[in-house]
């Protein structure tokens, strides 16, 4: 069965460490942020200015002067700080930020990544995701294998403009596990309960399969979304 | 004294000599920390063809989208403008000319405006639509793009608290864009939420130095919520 949006992040939050600086893209990334494992510390930034976001606030606690990329209202965690947008960006850009997790309409074998305009549809801005992939360490991108249709979104090359080139390394999909090394993608892992064929024929892009490619294993597994 | 007293007390003393054609910077990011007076004193005085400058548009009826609704804006310089219907529309008709700027870039631009550089190399962009047309340069093996400083003719930003010398604290994440275009205005207007005496901000927690502010004006604010998110709604994301 393919994951849910909740289940992808949740798979993804087995990805962070320790002592993480992280930032979380809008749509399923922040989702990332319900499932950090017990124990670890981790401290998201949120490029409008925060290093150290918390969970949405109450009705108590909401702050109009305090919220997230997404604009939404947020709350700030002991030894949070905030600062300008071009601090904001210094961090980004000079590589301080330790795990990036965005979300795409496309990837490709080159690492490139598409996943802010769609011509014929209105352009509404990239914000900062151009900065983010621009020279960010680690990123991981969180999408769906799959349009609608069934085609794939794992391309050979983009097709639509880019916002960044040569900066996937690690695709978490509804289907599979990816690692991008030498221009090909390698089939890490499988969702449950789906096969290394269907994953196939909705992988545009060459994948090196190998012998035994494991399901992802979660220790409680994400209920919420479908 | 008397020379470093900037505090205004009138709406129209705090945009005196904005006029059509001007570009203008405003900070704020989405509504949060947008100078509200003075974006609705530029509606007041009827200004237009203004090239604005901010990270985004405002909202239908509320922040720069009041702009929008009388028509003052020619040009808009933004990273993100998704969050209004009338905007759409004037930028499809082609009445509204828009330079979609990356968010990091952008503040890096309004930053290198106000510090006199004119331009520098960043590595966001390289190889995509914003690149076009652009000089690049190779530094230890990785591709740049260049890009050039910005500056305006009035800067509007929102400050938490001034000292009557223009030295600004910002609270929380209002700051974003404000202190880069407080620098980079030939004329920067604060609207506050409170003035103070000199001496009353601690020296050592002053974010935006009063050398870079012209005029302070005390303000009242709304602070209209764009996306008002609560713990008990997270699961419905």
């Amino acid at each position: 069965m393919s994951l849910s949006r909740d289940q992808i992040a949740q798979r993804i939050s087995q990805e962070l460490r320790d002592g993480y600086y992280v930032n979380l893209g809008i749509g399923i990334p922040t989702l990332v942020a319900n499932y950090v494992p017990e124990g670890m510390s981790v401290m998201f930034q949120s490029e409008n200015g925060l290093l150290g976001m918390g969970p949405f606030p109450t009705e108590k606690t909401i702050d109009p002067d305090l919220i997230n990329a997404g604009k939404q209202t947020v709350t700030a965690v002991t030894g949070a700080c905030y600062f300008s947008s071009a601090e904001s960006f210094a961090m980004i850009r000079g590589g301080h930020v330790d795990l990036t997790v965005l979300g795409a309409f496309e990837v490709d074998s080159q690492g490139n990544i598409a996943s802010w305009m769609i011509p014929g549809k209105l352009v509404k801005g990239m914000g900062g995701a151009m900065d983010l992939v621009a020279s960010a360490r680690n990123i991981i991108v969180a999408m769906a294998h799959a349009n609608k249709a069934g085609e794939s979104k794992i391309l050979k090359a983009c097709t639509l403009p880019l916002t960044g080139i040569h900066c996937v390394k690690k695709v978490v999909t509804d289907l599979a596990v990816l690692e991008l090394k030498e221009g090909v993608f390698h089939l890490l892992e499988r969702a449950p309960g789906v096969s290394v064929e269907e994953i196939v024929s909705k992988t545009e892009a060459p994948l090196v399969i190998p012998e035994n490619v494991p399901e992802m294993v979660f220790s409680h597994f994400a209920t919420l979304a479908t | 004294m008397a020379g470093f007293n900037k505090v205004v007390s009138t709406y129209d003393e705090a945009l005196n000599g904005l006029t059509s054609g001007m570009t203008v910077m405003v900070g704020g990011f989405g509504l949060c920390g947008i100078p509200e007076g003075l974006i609705q004193q530029m509606v007041k005085l009827g200004v237009k063809d203004l090239t604005c400058i901010s990270n985004n548009a405002g909202v239908d009826g509320f922040g720069l989208g009041l702009l929008l609704e009388h028509r003052q804006m020619r040009t808009m310089i933004a990273s993100y403008v998704g969050e209004n219907a009338l905007f759409e529309q004037l930028f499809i008709s082609g009445e509204l000319e828009v330079k979609l700027t990356p968010q990091g870039t952008l503040a890096e631009k309004i930053r290198a405006g106000g510090a006199g550089i004119p331009a520098f190399f960043t590595p966001t962009g390289y190889g995509t639509m914003v690149a076009e047309g652009k000089e690049t340069r190779e530094y230890n093996g990785k591709p740049y793009v260049l890009e050039e400083a910005l500056t305006a003719d009035f800067s509007l930003v929102k400050a938490w608290k001034a000292d009557t010398m223009g030295n600004l604290i910002y609270r929380r994440t209002t700051m974003n864009f404000n202190p880069m275009m407080a620098a980079a205005g030939r004329i920067t207007v604060a609207e506050v939420e409170e003035i103070v005496e000199p001496g009353e901000l601690d020296p050592d927690f002053i974010h935006t130095p009063g050398i870079y502010v012209q005029r302070v004006i005390q303000g009242t604010f709304e602070k209209r919520i764009e996306q008002r998110t609560l713990l008990s709604s997270t699961s419905a994301s």
